[in-house]
């Protein structure tokens, strides 16, 4: 069996959303390499509870890396060390007996924090809502077949709809911006020519949205590619400006 | 409680009886349905498809999920695929094989007329995804590409990439959020339904709680839309998402709506093992991977030499040599059964010994390994994420694990529960996969109700039925919300030693122990036994922190475990009374000489619908006609 770890974890504990927030310092004695992040949580959360203490809140659903719903800023970068991988798909195995890890939630004025970990991102939902989308009602479509797609274009639109909505690009962002979210949709349907007929209204609605969110602007530090767990390129931000542009043309 | 249940089945020869149904329904009038309010409980694949489609029809929509946002429902994870019957690949298939196919998957336990709409419906499911914008796989010529699923032999799934299901979802959230956007859907996420309002014996409203700010909440309708999901949770350790529960489903049932097949349980055969007591959620490795992948075991027992050290003289690849003709391509069922029993035999690898090998080495030398990297890419990062093993150079290791729950809410052909006015849509009924689900069928299932049953059948009820005018003031609210509030303060005020999770825990191991892949009347007397036992001591000494008014997951998951203690008791009821073994109900008591299902039709061919009173479960039987299909020993030799 595997050799069990004692790790320090400095935590992010906040009351609500306008309560102070403060680190607090607690140690889990018995980590094991084969567990993820977040059951290194739930261990210290059992510990928590035991000791007649708040548990620690965090977001998490699925834990397969897919749902978008964890995501917490561990020792300062979003979703942790590991590249292309959300917090609840990163493994102990990568860190060593006596470590001490940071973690704390996405910080973004566009993301209030509801408490501790969790962090409101509904504003994502009203960017898609103002255009993220194909007006087809159900049952009118043709056959599937009737509309050949090449597959390189295909291919790159599922590149770009892989996005799971978790919003690390905004908390790694300096300006917190959502453009690597909002470029993400609006290339993928760009690509596609089922996305052709609202491609100017879609591009304008969205890139508005964003900004009546509170959200920052781009300007390229592509901190958001970095700690993205579904690898969206940055490509798509230019993509977002390029349609933009010819949108205002008309 | 009503002692018959009536299916309701259209008349008519079966291809023709979703035609004479809709044929047959009243309308409602285009400037009337603004005036009705249609509560629509999850945001998965059959809720997502639902709101959208009854907004787009003009109704006025109130949508409810757990999760922060409509996107994230459990049904994101899907991996591998959705059926349905186009035959682009021109391999044989039609509407008929595609119907024929789930009813023999589901070893002959479902409803013929069900599945054969599914069936004709499949195709248009394709269709409205494509024109979503749906990234599905397609060919270089630039046409839709098919793989192939287990059990069936033509190739009928389509994919995208391995986030079939999150590709799904999200075109059904994007239809969503157009209708929120435009004002007819009113999105109420990170809440929780607690209890359903009946008023006249009607479904009118839901009681639900706000996740955020700990407030009980009261919402009325003309219909509720039940879309909450399955219940593997109640063996703990499942590949459903941790918020995934039974919670909405067993108030409606406590609240008159019978429970059907309860017992019938799909245990997934390729997950990841197991690796320790912390274990969390078991993660899947999608179906598809035994299109390629080869499943084997040593022969020998305790044999500790690695994979690679193994000779193919010394290998058992078993599905393939007991199969021949579905090889590692049988039903998840027989294909999990069988890997049980590979590890009984003490021939089991890995730490643990309780896992199989799924290997590529074959696949990789035939097809190269870019061929299959492109196929299985993202599955084989995702595998080694988890378990540090490189599964283009080491097989996989693989053990079944609790995936689907065929069981749920009854319901009629209209998805109409025995609660008028109370629908029910996707994993939460029970009605087209029988005792075993295919795989790629679930989603089928869960847009077919959502895109194109529910706007017919819900129109039918609303058109034939004068409903009084409600709201939240009606006295049938102040009394459900009144329960809801003394269960939230009872939980907390407990207080006592053991926490929410050791408690969940317990309940699983009894359930994998003794209503998991093999079962017998001794093991299902113990797990009820058992099982009372533990639910009894949880109300005396569960440990629930925090408060009522803020977030509080520990509260939430505290009340979804009550309700998992009473569902795993007539789980195991249900399975005790099922003196046959069918699908993914395999009694020890009832099996062939070599081992398969025997299934018992001329005692067991009904739908075990378990109704509720005070005084504890009753059973009702709503017998399985067949008219077209012969029913014969499932054999996939
Ligand atoms: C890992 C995995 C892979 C799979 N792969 C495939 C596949 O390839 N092909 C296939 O066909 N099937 C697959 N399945 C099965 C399939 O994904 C599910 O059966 C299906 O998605 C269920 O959809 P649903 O809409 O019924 O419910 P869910 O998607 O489970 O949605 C439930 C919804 O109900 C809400 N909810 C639940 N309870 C409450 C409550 N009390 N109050 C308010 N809201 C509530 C939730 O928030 C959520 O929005 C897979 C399943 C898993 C676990
Ligand atoms: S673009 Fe990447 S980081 Fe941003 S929300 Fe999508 S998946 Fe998350
Ligand atoms: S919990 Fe779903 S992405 Fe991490």
């Amino acid at each position: 069996m595997a050799e069990s770890m004692n790790i320090k974890l400095k935590v992010w504990r906040q009351a609500g959303p306008k309560a102070q927030g403060r680190f607090e310092t607690y140690t889990v004695p018995d980590a094991n390499p084969h567990m993820s992040f977040l059951e290194l949580l739930d261990v210290l959360n059992e510990q928590l509870i035991k000791s007649g203490k708040d548990p620690i809140e965090f977001d998490h659903d699925c834990r397969e890396g897919i749902c978008g719903s964890c995501g917490v800023v561990v020792d300062g970068v979003a979703h942790g060390p590991q590249r292309r991988t959300a917090c609840c798909q990163l493994h102990m195995r990568h860190y060593k007996d006596g470590d001490t890890i940071v973690v704390e939630p996405w910080r973004a004025e566009a993301f209030p924090i509801i408490k501790d970990l969790v962090v409101d991102r509904s504003a994502f939902d009203r960017i898609i809502a103002a255009g993220g989308f194909v007006s087809v009602n159900a049952g009118s479509a043709q056959d599937a077949n009737c509309l050949p797609i090449a597959k390189t274009a295909a291919d790159l639109a599922m590149d770009f709809a892989a996005c799971i909505g978790c919003g690390a690009c905004v908390a790694a962002c300096p300006n917190a911006s959502a453009s690597l979210f909002t470029a993400a949709k609006i290339s993928h349907l760009a690509m596609l020519p089922q996305g052709a007929p609202e491609r100017k209204s879609r591009v304008t609605a969205m890139v508005n949205q964003m900004a009546e969110e509170g959200f920052g602007d781009c300007s390229n530090h592509a901190e958001c590619e970095a700690v993205c767990p579904k690898g969206i390129s940055i490509s798509t931000i230019a993509t977002m400006r390029r349609e933009y542009f010819k949108a205002m043309l008309g | 409680m009503k002692s018959v249940l009536d299916s309701k089945i259209p008349s008519g020869p079966l291809k023709e009886k979703w035609d004479n149904y809709k044929n047959g329904i009243k309308l409602v009038n285009p400037a009337n349905k603004r005036k009705h309010t249609v509560l629509v409980v999850g945001t998965g694949l059959a809720g997502g498809s639902a709101a959208a489609t009854l907004a787009e029809l003009g109704y006025k929509v109130k949508s409810f999920c757990i999760q922060d946002s409509p996107r994230r429902a459990h049904s994101i994870a899907a991996q591998g695929g959705i059926n349905a019957a186009k035959n682009y690949p021109n391999d044989g298939d039609t509407v008929w094989r595609l119907f024929y196919d789930t009813v023999k998957g589901g070893d002959y336990r479902s409803r013929e007329a069900n599945v054969h709409r599914l069936a004709q419906i499949s195709n248009n499911i394709i269709d409205q995804c494509v024109a979503q914008g749906v990234p599905f796989a397609r060919e270089y010529g630039g046409l839709l590409d098919n793989r192939s699923f287990g059990g069936a032999q033509v190739s009928r799934t389509f994919y995208a990439r391995g986030q079939t299901g999150q590709q799904l979802l999200l075109g059904a959230y994007q239809s969503m959020s157009r209708q929120i956007g435009l004002g007819n859907i009113e999105m109420f996420a990170r809440q929780e339904m607690l209890d359903l309002v009946l008023v006249d014996g009607k479904a009118r409203g839901i009681i639900t709680r706000n996740l955020v700010t700990g407030e009980i909440e009261r919402h009325s309708g003309d219909a509720v839309l039940l879309c909450t999901g399955g219940y593997g949770n109640v063996y703990y350790l499942s590949t459903n998402a941790k918020n995934s529960n039974v919670t909405a489903a067993w108030r409606c049932h406590k609240r008159g709506a019978a429970f059907a097949n309860p017992c019938f349980t799909q245990i997934h055969p390729t997950c990841i093992p197991v690796s320790g007591d912390y274990q969390s959620k078991l993660t899947l490795m999608s179906e598809s991977l035994r299109n390629d992948g080869r499943v084997w075991v040593p022969k020998k027992q305790g044999d500790t030499r690695k994979p690679r050290d193994i000779p193919e003289a010394e290998r058992d690849y078993y599905l393939e040599r007991r199969y021949p003709s579905f090889g590692n391509l049988v039903p998840r069922d027989v294909a999990s059964r069988n890997a049980k029993n590979a590890c009984d035999e003490g021939k089991g690898v890995g730490e643990t010994k309780l896992a199989v090998y799924l290997d590529f080495a074959e696949a990789i030398t035939r097809l190269g390994k870019d061929a299959i990297a492109a196929r299985y890419g993202n599955l084989f990062e995702m595998y080694e994420r988890i378990t540090g093993e490189n599964p283009y150079e080491t097989p996989m290791r693989m053990y079944p694990a609790v995936h689907y729950t065929m069981g749920g809410l009854w319901v009629d052909y209209e998805l109409q529960s025995n609660v008028e006015g109370l629908f029910v849509l996707g994993e939460a009924n029970f009605s087209d996969h029988g005792a075993n689900r295919l795989g790629a069928s679930a989603l089928m299932q869960g847009l077919a109700d959502g895109y194109f049953v529910i706007p017919y059948t819900l129109g039918s009820y609303l058109a034939s039925n004068e409903l009084q005018k409600v709201d939240g003031s009606h006295a049938a609210f102040s009394a459900a919300e009144s329960d809801a509030k003394a269960r939230v303060e009872k939980l907390l005020s407990i207080q006592g030693t053991k926490t929410v999770t050791e408690y969940h825990r317990e309940l699983g191991r009894i359930m994998w122990d003794y209503v998991g892949m093999s079962r017998t009347e001794e093991g299902l007397k113990k797990a009820i036994a058992e099982i009372t036992a533990l639910r009894e001591d949880f109300w005396k000494n569960v440990l629930v922190p925090g408060e009522k008014t803020t977030m509080n997951k520990n509260l939430e998951f505290a009340g979804r475990l009550a309700d998992f203690l009473e569902l795993g008791e007539l789980m195991a009821r249900d399975a005790l009374e099922r003196q046959e073994s069918c699908g993914g109900h395999f009694r020890e008591e009832y099996q062939s000489e070599d081992g398969e299902a025997m299934r018992n039709d001329d005692l067991f061919t009904y739908v075990a619908a378990w109704a509720y009173s005070e005084n504890g479960h009753t059973l009702i039987k709503e017998p399985l006609e067949y008219e077209s299909i012969k029913l014969t020993t499932r054999s996939y030799k």
